[in-house]
Formats: C-alpha cells, sequence, structure tokens
C-alpha cells in the first residue's frame, strides 16, 4: 500500500514536462523513453546515450546524496519479471511509444494517435493489476 | 550549448522528477492501477502535471519554427489509429501491470542494485531486440519505422 503524494507527484510531473520541452524547443526530439532507447540501434546514437546517462545517473546521484529515494524492487518473481519485461520492450516499439512518449508528450501535443494508445495501455494495465490481485488473489 | 549537453540536461531533469514524483517505486504505480484496491491516483498527478509543460514546450516550438540546435522538429510520421498500435500499446500496458515498470522508471531506478530491476531491464531490451529482428528486417527500405517513433 502506498500514500496518495499529490504535491510531490505534480512537482516531479511538472520537472518531466520541462524535460520534454527542453529537448523538444534544443534538438526537437522527443522525450519518449521507448523511442530514445529503440533509436539506439539505427540513429544518432550520441544524445540518445546522454539522456540516459542524466536519467539512470540523477537518481543514483540524489540517493548518493542522502536523499530518500524511493526505488524498491517490485513485487514479481523472476518469469512475472522476465515476461513483464518481454511485454513492455516488445509492446513499445509495436506501439511506437510509452508512457512518455505517448501519455505525455503525445497527449501534449493533443495527437489522436497517442491519446488512442495511452487510453489502450492504461485500460490493458488495469486490467492485468485487476486480474492478478482480486481475481486470481496474488 | 552542444546537443549532447543539452539532451544531457533532460535526462538528468527527467530522472529527477520521476525519484520526486516517486514513480521510481514500482509499488506506487501498481497501487494507481489497482483501482479496485487502496487506490493511489498519483500517477494521475504525475501526468496532470506533465502534460500541460510539455504542451507549452510544443507550442513554442511553434512560435519559434525550429529547435535551437537542430536543423528541424523530428516529428512522429504516423498518424492513423491503426492495429498495430492498439495492439502495441495492449502489450505494453500487459507487461507494465504485471511488474509496475514502465521503461522509463525501470531505468531511472537501476542504481537501486537489485537483480530484479536489472532482469527486467534485460528483458525489455530483448523484446524492442525481438522487435526489430521480427519487423525491421522487412520494412528496411520503408519508412515505417524509421526514426519516428515516440
Amino acid at each position: 500500500m502506498t500514500h496518495f503524494t499529490p504535491i510531490s507527484a505534480a512537482i516531479g510531473g511538472a520537472m518531466i514536462g520541462l524535460s520534454a520541452s527542453w529537448l523538444w524547443l534544443t534538438l526537437g526530439r522527443t522525450a519518449g523513453i521507448s523511442g530514445i532507447l529503440g533509436g539506439l540501434v539505427r540513429d544518432d546514437w550520441g544524445w540518445r546515450l546522454a539522456f540516459l546517462a542524466g536519467l539512470i545517473g540523477a537518481p543514483m546521484v540524489l540517493s548518493l546524496a542522502g536523499a530518500p529515494v524511493q526505488w524498491r524492487s517490485p513485487e514479481a518473481g523472476m518469469p512475472m519479471l522476465i515476461l513483464g519485461g518481454l511485454l513492455v520492450g516488445f509492446g513499445t516499439r509495436l506501439g511506437s511509444g510509452c508512457t512518455s512518449g505517448h501519455g505525455v508528450c503525445g497527449i501534449g501535443s493533443l495527437s489522436p494517435r497517442s491519446i488512442a494508445a495511452t487510453a489502450a495501455f492504461m485500460l490493458t494495465a488495469a486490467l492485468v493489476v485487476f486480474t492478478l490481485r482480486h481475481l486470481w488473489r496474488f | 550549448m552542444r546537443p549532447i549537453v543539452a539532451s544531457l540536461a533532460a535526462g538528468i531533469l527527467f530522472g529527477t522528477g520521476l525519484v520526486i514524483a516517486q514513480m521510481t517505486d514500482p509499488m506506487k504505480v501498481m497501487a494507481f492501477l489497482d483501482i479496485a484496491g487502496d487506490w493511489d491516483p498519483s500517477l494521475a498527478f504525475v501526468m496532470a502535471a506533465a502534460i500541460p509543460v510539455a504542451a507549452a514546450g510544443i507550442a513554442l516550438g511553434r512560435i519559434f519554427g525550429r529547435p535551437m540546435l537542430a536543423p528541424q522538429f523530428a516529428r512522429p510520421r504516423q498518424t492513423a489509429i491503426d492495429r498495430k498500435l492498439l495492439i502495441g500499446a495492449s502489450i505494453f500496458g500487459a507487461g507494465w501491470g504485471l511488474v509496475g515498470y514502465c521503461p522509463g522508471p525501470a531505468l531511472a531506478a537501476v542504481g537501486n542494485g537489485s537483480w530484479q530491476t536489472s532482469v527486467f531491464i534485460v528483458a525489455m531490451f530483448a523484446g524492442m531486440a525481438a522487435f526489430h529482428l521480427l519487423f525491421n528486417r522487412t520494412a528496411v527500405a520503408g519508412t515505417v519505422y524509421h526514426r519516428n517513433s515516440h
């Protein structure tokens, strides 16, 4: 169980939006994590690696500096972690985006495609959680 | 400013935002997705704050006409709501619901040093590689998946 934290959620969300705005206005790129990852195999990878270094490094530095970083492990066993990772990796490429690309940047540009994608992944994720927690009682 | 410095700054801002919003905690994400349980609507507040700020940046981009450090905006080329989009998004949603990680928070949590996070990320890369092997080989000459993803 977790507690509702509207203020820190909104502050963190605004920073994510600011990051997306900054990347768009400087490099003209979408701050979609799955797109940044997927493009590593074929595209100019310098800016992609730099973004990922910041994304991975910032929480580490914050943690080392004594900030209370909430990053506990998922409560899932090996088969679930592998299946979940495969589905997230494959699905975000087939659907050309994830929570950041479609959910933040795409909806931010009022793209009907991103609104549809976000509705689809929110719905299936909620259905899977409902099935696991309330039907199968994991 | 060099493009990679701008990009590094964006990554730092993104990672810090995820930490402040506690989206690096998969249990917090699961608590949002668990509408029938002890629902924690925090993730909705993250999105509700992120979207208008991103929208403001995109609107500013329309006024400027081009990005500061690149010749043009890399706009997504696909606009259709097709089967691929909806099936892909649904597959992603299923994986997200199983573990509570989407790509950004999983990477931001690498520093927790847990094997669970690492296993998920390796599997996620494998899933992406599987997509490229299955689809991009037949679409090399096309532009369908080229550089246009979010």
